[in-house]
């Protein structure tokens, strides 16, 4: 799905492709609207589980599917729009640091509150 | 410290930045903010997380008040809002000045459309006696969704910003990176919904 310039609608990303200065290659218009697509079709299938609820579909796999697909919009969204796929590695780790961290910090508060 | 160009970001014209790193500063800064604010909204989660059960036999809760398919709405609105902020930098970055101008100002209009949902959500949900005060699960709550609302607005503002200064012919390609890091914030906003969307109002009560 790795797309990296306007001329060529699915040319592999190569890892070299990381542009100086964190400068990078815009992906083509056709990407980003595909992506969207898969978006709008994440958050249609998380409403429709909220509607499902009344089938009998148990809690627990509603909330594992549900944090499944949060994940896959979080990560459809870093990765091209915010373009962490194409750009300086360091943005990634950088975000992905206070991201872990603030997961952490946080998953130990709750435990020690006992909400689990 | 060597003079730039007004107008101009300090970088080379094969996109090297004057900088130690090699990097722009500015867009290294707003990852470290963006990183930053991980903590500040999963506190905020966290407190809505552990509250959200701490109401009274008779207190509204969230099964009374969430109208599931209005949010269902507003959130895929703001998801729309980062398409078409990544049109808007694009755009500029292929010098479409035109283009940026009309994606900048959808993108706004987009998040302007969000805010007056939550409002019209939070006048909706006072009106069936959920204030801030009510109980522990209305402030955790309206404190969460309120700064994720504030950060929508101060996004409508900085793009609004942005479409000001290309209509005074401020803003040209050659200023592509700062549509960008706006765009780096605006997308941040969305994720974030993404998360309490799921979280907040989808997960079974």
């Amino acid at each position: 799905m790795a797309t990296v310039t306007p001329d060529s609608p699915d040319t592999a990303h190569a890892p070299d492709e990381h542009a100086s200065g964190g400068r990078h290659a815009h992906p083509s218009n056709w990407l980003y609207v595909k992506v969207a697509i898969y978006l709008a079709l994440l958050t249609a299938f998380e409403v429709f589980t909220y509607f499902e609820t009344v089938h009998g579909w148990g809690d627990t796999t509603i909330i594992v599917m549900l944090i499944i697909m949060m994940l896959l919009k979080f990560f459809l969204v870093v990765a091209f729009f915010m373009h962490l796929k194409f750009d300086h590695p360091i943005f990634w780790r950088l975000f992905v640091f206070g991201l872990i961290l603030a997961m952490a910090v946080y998953m130990v508060m709750l435990t020690a509150f006992r909400i689990w | 410290m060597t003079a730039e160009a007004p107008g101009h970001t300090p970088e080379h014209h094969d996109g090297e930045h004057h900088t130690s790193t090699g990097l722009s500063n500015e867009k290294l800064a707003m990852w470290v903010f963006l990183g930053s604010e991980c903590l500040l909204f999963g506190g905020l989660i966290s407190t809505y997380m552990f509250n959200k059960g701490r109401i009274g036999p008779n207190d509204v809760g969230p099964e009374d008040v969430f109208d599931i398919p209005f949010t269902s709405v507003s959130s895929f609105v703001l998801l729309m809002s980062s398409l078409t902020m990544v049109f808007a930098v694009s755009s500029i970055a292929r010098g479409d000045l035109r283009g940026n101008r009309i994606w900048l100002a959808t993108t706004a209009a987009l998040g302007a459309t969000f805010v007056a949902g939550q409002v019209y959500e939070f006048t909706a949900f006072y009106s069936e006696g959920l204030g801030f005060t009510t109980n522990l699960f209305g402030s955790a709550f309206y404190a969460l969704t309120g700064f994720h609302g504030a950060h929508v607005t101060i996004g409508i503002i900085m793009l609004m910003s942005l479409l000001v200064m290309s209509m005074r012919g401020n803003l040209g390609p050659e200023r592509a990176e700062t549509v960008e890091i706006i765009g780096l914030y605006w997308h941040f906003v969305d994720i974030v919904w993404i998360v309490i969307f799921t979280i907040v109002y989808l997960f079974p009560q």
